[in-house]
């Protein structure tokens, strides 16, 4: 895990919805159970959908913060 | 049996009935009337004058009558117009108190603007109260927010436009002299005026089988009202410009038929809407939005997830269904529905459902074998 708590970073930079989503839904079984994906998107649909994909999935989200450059990260933690 | 291979393609169903109907067929020989007598300007005292004159009269008063108004409560003008007017009518009312208002953060795009617009300009500031899951406001946190010093007015929307739910807006005690503006654009023809205290009120034609450009705006007696736009202060049919005699005719003869067969009509579109629900919900990572029982009878709205509301569009028009999105991808900014983001509701993906009166049984049976289909096919073109 790095210093931040994000085990897995996803740079969705320049995607528009609903392609932040799919690559969190593709690729959060990259970190183990218990362990923490952020999304890194302009996408403003991603500040709804995150908290909802994981309401949907059963996973837990986390919150916002911003990355160096300004950008949205949205974190989180992988339950199932 | 297979169906042979030159079988004419069903018709096209159209299933975005709140953004527009055809007209209802006991407007459409009214309308033809009223386009042939009703040209004139009624204000002139000339025959054909006073012709038009007799028939928006005519208009007014089964207007009145069909929503149990008085005729110098109902007012007819654009659907926009009696958005602006209604709510900012009752602020400009009241300048000298203050330019405060209050509404919840899922009320229609017009309501929202309207409010943010004279906040600017009067150095006010819009309250914008959250909803909860199915997108309905808190009757006690709306009327504390309304009760500070400073609140010129409140909105709160009879059913909402995007999700379906109804607000408890006769359940709202907002506090002495505070007037509420009630949205029923998207409503009014389907569900009844609020029986407690409002001052204003707007309707849109097209909720009803009218013509598009027609809407009401309905001011109660007593009420302390003033033009918030340039012209005379009192309320007037289109804001004192020509009024569209045919168009106000037209809507009144619509709303007359409409309310006529409501119960059957909509009884049939409420089950419509339950079996289009249930098939919704059936689908794998799908979420139905909003109020399952009370909400406008013939709306219902879904999101998929993973897949792009205009990909949902574009493959249900081509399968004979023309539905609507709230998602970004179809609308013309990258923001998505304001509605769905303040339920917390998936925001991609989103369907949006609302049935015409005309809309059968038949129409919808295969709308549940076609919606599963699209839905699969997309998924597997994303792969999860």
């Amino acid at each position: 895990m790095s210093s931040d708590g994000i085990d897995l970073e996803l740079d969705c930079r320049g995607m528009l919805c609903p392609l932040p989503v799919i690559e969190l839904g593709r690729r959060h079984t990259e970190v183990p159970v218990g362990g923490v994906v952020a999304v890194v998107a302009e996408d403003p649909a991603a500040r709804v959908d995150v908290p909802a994909w994981c309401r949907m999935r059963g996973q837990e989200y986390v919150g916002e913060d911003t990355a160096p450059d300004g950008v949205a990260r949205y974190a989180v933690r992988r339950l199932v | 049996m297979a169906a042979a291979p030159d079988a004419p393609a069903p018709a096209h169903v159209h299933l975005d009935a709140a953004a527009g109907t055809p007209l209802h067929p006991a407007a459409r020989e009214v309308l033809a009337a009223a386009l042939e007598r009703g040209y004139a300007d009624p204000r002139a005292l000339h025959g054909p004058g006073r012709d038009a004159r007799l028939l928006l009269d005519n208009a007014r008063e089964v207007v009145a009558e069909c929503l149990g108004l008085s005729r110098d409560e109902v007012w007819f003008t654009s659907p926009l117009d009696a958005v602006q007017r209604g709510f900012l009518g009752l602020a400009a009312a009241r300048r000298r108190v203050g330019a405060e208002l209050v509404l919840p953060a899922v009320e229609h795009a017009s309501v929202r603007h309207a409010a943010r617009w004279w906040a600017d300009l009067r150095g006010g500031t819009v309250h914008e109260l959250p909803v909860d899951r199915v997108g309905r406001v808190d009757v006690t946190a709306f009327a504390a927010a309304a009760a500070p010093e400073g609140v010129a007015a409140a909105a709160l929307q009879l059913a909402n436009h995007e999700v379906g739910t109804t607000q408890p807006v006769d359940g709202l005690a907002l506090p002495d002299g505070v007037p509420l503006f009630v949205d029923a654009s998207s409503s009014l023809g389907t569900l009844d005026l609020p029986h407690g205290r409002w001052s204003a009120a707007a309707g849109h034609a097209t909720s009803w089988g009218g013509t598009p450009g027609t809407g009401l705006l309905l001011v109660r007696r007593g009420t302390r009202w003033t033009n918030p736009f340039p012209g005379d202060p009192e309320p007037q049919d289109h804001g004192g410009a020509l009024p569209d005699v045919a168009g106000a005719l037209a809507a009144a003869a619509a709303l007359r038929a409409t309310l006529d067969e409501r119960e059957a009509v909509d009884a049939r579109r409420r089950r419509l809407v339950d079996r289009i629900r249930a098939v919704a919900a059936t689908l794998p990572d799908t979420e139905v939005v909003g109020d399952p029982v009370d909400r406008l009878p013939h709306l219902v709205t879904f999101s998929c997830l993973y897949l792009s509301g205009e990909a949902l569009v574009r493959e249900l028009d081509r399968a004979g269904f023309g539905v609507a999105s709230g998602s970004a991808c179809t609308a013309s900014t990258l923001e998505p529905s304001h509605v769905l983001a303040a339920l917390g509701a998936l925001t991609h993906g989103n369907v949006r459902i609302s049935l015409g009166r005309e809309v059968t049984d038949e129409d919808v049976e295969r709308l549940t074998t076609v919606l599963p289909e699209v839905v699969a096919r997309l998924r597997s073109e994303v792969g999860l």
